[in-house]
C-alpha cells in the first residue's frame, strides 16, 4: 500500500537533523497584507503539531504554502530534508525549483480541507483511487484493494460506490481523509477539518484522526479550534498570532499554563464559547 | 424604453429623500444617499447615449450611391499587393456603411417586433402563446440565408408586390432577430425575482405601475447587453443580403471588384479587416456595459 | 407537396449539409478545447494567441470568413500549404465554420472551467496530479455539464451557417433547393412557398435533432452525477468491514 519512498525514519533524526517540515525565514504577503513574517518552524518526523490562533492570523496560510497552493515570497521550506521551493545548483547555491522538482517533493505531502473538496463526479472509491493510479502508477486492482481498505478504516466501506452528493458531511470528510492517505504521504495537513460539520458528526472524524496519530508513522500538522482534541492529540501546540509564533510547547504548557499574555487572552476568548 | 426609466425611477426615489428629514425624529436626520443606478452614472450614460446617437444618425443618413469599380490594374506577379489593398479602401468603407445601416434599420424592426412576440408569448391564452412560441423557435432555428431566398423568390413570384432588395433585407433581418430579441425580453422579465412580483401584489400596485416601476427597470440591465450582442450578430449576418439580394454592402463590393479585376485576395481580406474594425469595438462596448451592470447587481 | 424526385434531391442536399456540419463540429470542438484552455494558460504568449484567435473568430462575419477561406486563402497560402489547393468547397467551408465555432466554443469552455470551484483544483494539486491530469480528470468532467447546453445552441447556429456554403459554390441542402426554384416559380407563389416550407422544416428537424442529442447527453451526465449503476461500481467485499457509525 505504501507507494512512496522518502519516509523518514523516526529513530534517525540526528542525521543532518532532517526535520519533516522545516520553515526558514519564510515570508508571505497578500498584496500589502503581511501574513507570515520571518517564520521559523521545525516539525520532527512523526510529530503531531496543532496550530491555534485567532482568525486571520495565518494558520491556513502555513498549511497552504506547505502544500504549494500559495507560493512563499522569501525564505525556504524543506520537506523531509529536501528543499520544496528550491533546487540546489552544482555550485551549492539554491535556485527556484522547477515544476518537476516541486511535484516530486510535494508527493510527500497530503492535505485535508475544511470543505472536503471531494470530486462530485466520482464515487467515494474513485476519489480515493485517482491519485494512486494517475500519479503513482499503481495498478487498478491494487489501488482498489488499498482504497477499500482505507475506506473500511474510516468506516465507510459500504459507501464506496456512493457519490459525494449522497454522503453526509462527516462521511465526506472521512472519504477526503482516506483520499489523502491513499498515496501514503509522510506529512499530512489538516485545516479545520471538523469546523464545517454538524456537532454530532465531529466525533467520527476525530476518531479517524486519532487512528492516524496512533499509528505514529505520519507527521501531522493540524489547525483546529477543538481545544480538547488538541490537548489529546498534540505533541506540541503552536500559538500563532499576526504571522508569528507567540508560544510553542507541549499542550500541558501552552493550553493549561500559558506563559504569554496573548495566548491567555486567546484561550479565554475560545473558552467562552 | 431605456430613456423612460430614469424618470420613473426618480419618481420612486424622491419621496424617500424627503422622508429622511422629518423634523419629528432628529435622531434619524441622516442624509439619504443618492442611489447610483447604472443608467444614471455618467460612465455608462455617456457612451450609451453616444452609441444611440451614432446609430440613429446611421439610420437617417443614406449611403452615397454609385457602383463599385476599382479603376486599377493590379499586376499579376504577386498574389497580394498593399497598393491595391489601400486603393480599394474608400469603396469598401462605402459598402461597410450600407451594411451597417441595413443592420441598424433591421434591428429597429427586430427590437419592436420582438417586444410584440414576447408579449404574445406571455399571453395567458394558449391559443396565442403556443403558436407564437413555435413560430419563434422555428424562425430561430432555420438559416437566415434560406429565409432571405424565400422572401426574394416569394416577392418575385407575386406580380403586385415589388420590394426594393434593401427593404427585403431589413425585413428578413428584422423578423429573424425579432425572435432573438423576444427571447432576450423574456429572459429579462423572468430574471426579476419572484419576490418582486409578490411585493408588487402586496403593495396593491396597478399593472401599469408594476411594469413601469418595478419589473421593467429591473429587467433592462439584463436585456440591454443581450440586445447589444444580437445587434453585433445581426451586423455579421447583414452581408448575406449582398450575396442573395445583391444589396450594395461590403460583400457585394468585394464580389464586384473580383469580377472586374480577377484579383480576389485583396478585396476579401479588406472586407474582413473592415468588418473586424467595426465588430470588435462594438463587442467590446457591449462587454463594458455588461460588466458595469453586473457590478451594479453584484 | 413536392415530387419524389425533388425530395430525393433535397435528401442528397441534406446529407451534404450534415456532412459539412459534422466536419465543422469536429474542428470546432477541437479548437474550442485547445483555445479555451489556452486562454487560461500560465504562459503569456499562449494566452495572447488564444485571445487573438477568439476575437478574430467571433468578430468576423461567417459569410465573409467563408469567402476568405474558400476564395482568398487557397490563392494566398496555396504555395505554402499545398494541401489547400484543390480542396472542395465543402471542406474549406467546414474549415471556416469550424474556426467560427471554435471562437465561440472557446469562450464557453473558458467560462465553464472558471465556474468550477477553486477547491477542486486545489484538491487535485494536493493529490499531486499534473496540470493536464487536473483538467482531464477533475475540471473538464465537471465543466462538461455546464458546457453542454450552450454548446448545443452553438451547434445549431453552425448548422444554420452551413447554408452559407451554397453561396460560395458548394453543394448542400440550400443549393439543392435553389436547383428547384425555377420549376416551382412556374407554379407561382404557392409553388415557391411549398418548396421553402419543406426546406425550412427539414432544417428545423435537423436543429431539433441536434437539440435532442445534446439533451440526451445532459441527461446521461446527470445520471452519472447521481448514482452510478451498481454493475459499474466496485464490488463491495463483505469481509473488508462495515460502516461503524449508525
Ligand atoms: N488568497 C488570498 N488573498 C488575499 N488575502 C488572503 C488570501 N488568503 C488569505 N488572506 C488573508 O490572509 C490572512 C490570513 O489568512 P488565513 O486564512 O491564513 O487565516 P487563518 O488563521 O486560517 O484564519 P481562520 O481561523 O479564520 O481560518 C487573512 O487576513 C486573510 O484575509
Ligand atoms: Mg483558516
Amino acid at each position: 500500500m505504501r507507494t512512496n519512498v522518502a519516509e523518514p525514519d523516526r529513530n534517525d533524526v540526528s542525521d543532518k537533523g532532517a526535520a519533516s517540515v522545516r520553515f526558514r525565514a519564510v515570508d508571505k504577503a497578500f498584496g500589502a497584507l503581511t501574513v507570515l513574517e520571518d517564520l521559523h518552524l521545525d516539525v520532527e518526523p512523526g510529530e503531531r503539531v496543532v496550530v491555534i490562533g485567532p482568525s486571520g492570523s495565518g494558520k491556513t496560510t502555513i498549511l497552504r504554502v506547505t502544500m504549494t497552493l500559495e507560493h512563499i515570497d522569501a525564505g525556504t521550506i524543506q520537506i523531509g530534508g529536501e528543499q520544496l521551493y528550491h533546487e540546489p545548483t552544482s555550485a551549492g547555491t539554491l535556485k527556484p525549483a522547477s515544476e518537476k522538482h516541486i511535484r516530486k517533493v510535494r508527493s510527500n505531502i497530503g492535505m485535508v480541507f475544511q470543505h472536503f473538496n471531494l470530486f462530485p463526479h466520482m464515487s467515494a472509491i474513485e476519489n480515493v483511487m485517482l491519485a494512486p493510479i494517475k500519479v503513482h502508477g499503481v495498478s487498478r486492482d491494487e489501488a482498489q484493494h488499498n482504497g477499500m481498505e482505507l475506506l473500511a478504516k474510516v468506516g465507510l466501506a459500504e459507501h464506496a460506490n456512493h457519490t459525494p452528493g449522497q454522503l453526509s458531511g462527516g462521511q465526506k470528510q472521512r472519504v477526503a481523509i482516506a483520499r489523502a492517505l491513499a498515496t501514503s504521504p509522510s506529512v499530512m495537513l489538516f485545516d479545520e477539518v471538523t469546523s464545517a460539520l454538524d456537532p454530532e458528526l465531529v466525533g467520527d472524524v476525530l476518531n479517524v484522526l486519532r487512528d492516524i496519530a496512533e499509528e505514529g508513522r505520519t507527521t501531522m500538522m493540524l489547525v483546529t479550534h477543538e481545544m480538547g482534541f488538541a490537548r489529546e492529540i498534540a505533541d506540541r501546540v503552536l500559538m500563532f498570532d499576526k504571522g508569528r509564533v507567540v508560544e510553542s510547547g507541549p499542550p500541558s504548557q501552552v493550553l493549561d499554563n500559558p506563559q504569554q499574555e496573548r495566548t491567555r487572552s486567546f484561550l479565554g476568548a475560545v473558552a467562552e464559547h | 424604453m431605456a430613456d423612460d426609466t430614469p424618470h420613473t425611477q426618480q419618481a420612486v426615489d424622491e419621496p424617500s429623500q424627503e422622508g429622511g428629514d422629518a423634523p419629528a425624529q432628529p435622531a434619524f436626520d441622516l442624509e439619504v444617499e443618492q442611489s447610483h443606478k447604472w443608467y444614471r452614472r455618467p460612465d455608462v450614460l455617456v457612451p450609451v447615449t453616444l452609441v444611440v446617437l451614432g446609430l440613429s444618425l446611421l439610420a437617417i443618413v443614406p449611403a452615397p450611391s454609385g457602383r463599385f469599380s476599382s479603376q486599377f490594374s493590379p499586376g499579376r506577379e504577386v498574389s497580394f499587393g498593399w497598393d491595391y489593398f489601400f486603393h480599394l479602401l474608400p469603396q469598401m468603407l462605402r459598402g461597410l456603411y450600407t451594411t451597417a445601416r441595413a443592420t441598424v434599420l433591421g434591428f429597429l424592426i427586430a427590437a419592436t417586433l420582438g417586444m410584440v412576440m414576447a408579449m404574445l408569448r406571455r399571453s395567458q391564452n394558449r391559443v396565442v402563446s403556443l403558436p407564437t412560441a413555435f413560430l419563434i423557435e422555428f424562425i430561430r432555428s432555420t438559416p437566415i440565408l434560406v429565409q432571405m431566398f424565400f422572401a426574394q423568390v416569394l416577392v418575385r413570384s407575386v406580380d403586385w408586390l415589388s420590394l426594393n432588395p434593401i427593404v427585403i433585407l431589413f425585413l428578413v433581418l428584422g423578423i429573424h432577430y425579432a425572435t432573438y430579441a423576444s427571447e432576450a425580453y423574456r429572459a429579462g422579465i423572468n430574471s426579476v425575482p419572484k419576490g418582486q412580483w409578490e411585493a408588487a401584489v402586496a403593495l396593491n400596485l396597478d399593472p401599469v405601475t408594476k411594469w413601469t416601476r418595478i419589473i421593467i427597470p429591473q429587467a433592462i440591465p439584463n436585456v440591454l447587453p443581450t440586445l447589444g450582442n444580437y445587434l453585433v450578430a445581426a451586423f455579421k449576418d447583414a452581408p448575406i443580403g449582398d450575396a442573395v439580394l445583391s444589396t450594395a454592402g461590403v460583400l457585394f463590393f468585394a464580389n464586384t471588384i473580383r469580377a472586374e479585376d480577377f484579383r480576389p485576395v485583396e478585396p476579401y481580406l479588406l472586407i474582413g479587416v473592415g468588418f473586424l474594425l467595426v465588430s470588435l469595438p462594438a463587442a467590446w462596448l457591449v462587454r463594458r456595459l455588461e460588466a458595469h451592470i453586473a457590478y451594479e447587481r453584484g | 407537396m413536392l415530387t419524389p424526385g425533388q425530395y430525393a434531391q433535397l435528401w442528397n442536399g441534406m446529407l451534404a449539409t450534415v456532412q459539412i456540419l459534422a466536419g465543422a463540429f469536429a474542428l470546432g470542438i477541437f479548437l474550442s478545447l485547445v483555445v479555451g484552455v489556452g486562454r487560461l494558460s500560465d504562459r503569456r504568449w499562449v494566452r495572447g494567441i488564444s485571445f487573438g484567435f477568439v476575437e478574430f473568430a467571433r468578430g468576423i462575419s461567417s459569410i465573409i470568413l467563408l469567402f476568405i477561406m474558400v476564395i482568398a486563402i487557397p490563392i494566398l497560402l496555396g504555395d505554402m500549404i499545398p494541401w489547400l489547393r484543390g480542396r472542395s468547397v465543402a471542406v474549406l467551408g467546414a474549415l471556416a465554420l469550424g474556426v467560427n465555432m471554435g471562437g465561440y466554443g472557446a469562450e464557453i469552455i473558458r467560462g465553464s472551467i472558471l465556474a468550477i470551484p477553486k477547491g477542486q483544483t486545489e484538491a487535485s494539486i494536493a493529490l499531486n496530479l499534473n496540470p493536464t491530469q487536473r483538467l482531464r480528470y477533475v475540471v473538464l468532467p465537471q465543466a462538461l455539464r455546464i458546457i453542454l447546453p450552450p454548446m448545443g445552441n452553438l451547434t445549431i447556429e453552425i448548422l444554420k451557417g452551413t447554408a452559407l456554403v451554397s453561396v460560395v459554390g458548394g453543394f448542400d441542402l440550400m443549393r439543392a433547393t435553389q436547383n428547384q426554384i425555377a420549376s416551382m416559380l412556374a407554379r407561382g407563389a404557392i409553388g415557391v412557398t411549398v418548396l421553402f416550407v419543406n426546406v425550412l422544416v427539414i432544417y428545423f428537424i435537423l436543429a431539433q435533432g441536434v437539440n435532442a442529442l445534446f439533451r440526451l447527453a445532459e441527461r446521461a451526465l446527470d445520471r452519472r452525477f447521481q448514482q452510478r449503476p451498481a454493475s459499474k461500481g466496485v464490488r463491495i467485499d463483505a469481509t473488508v468491514g462495515a460502516e461503524t457509525d449508525g
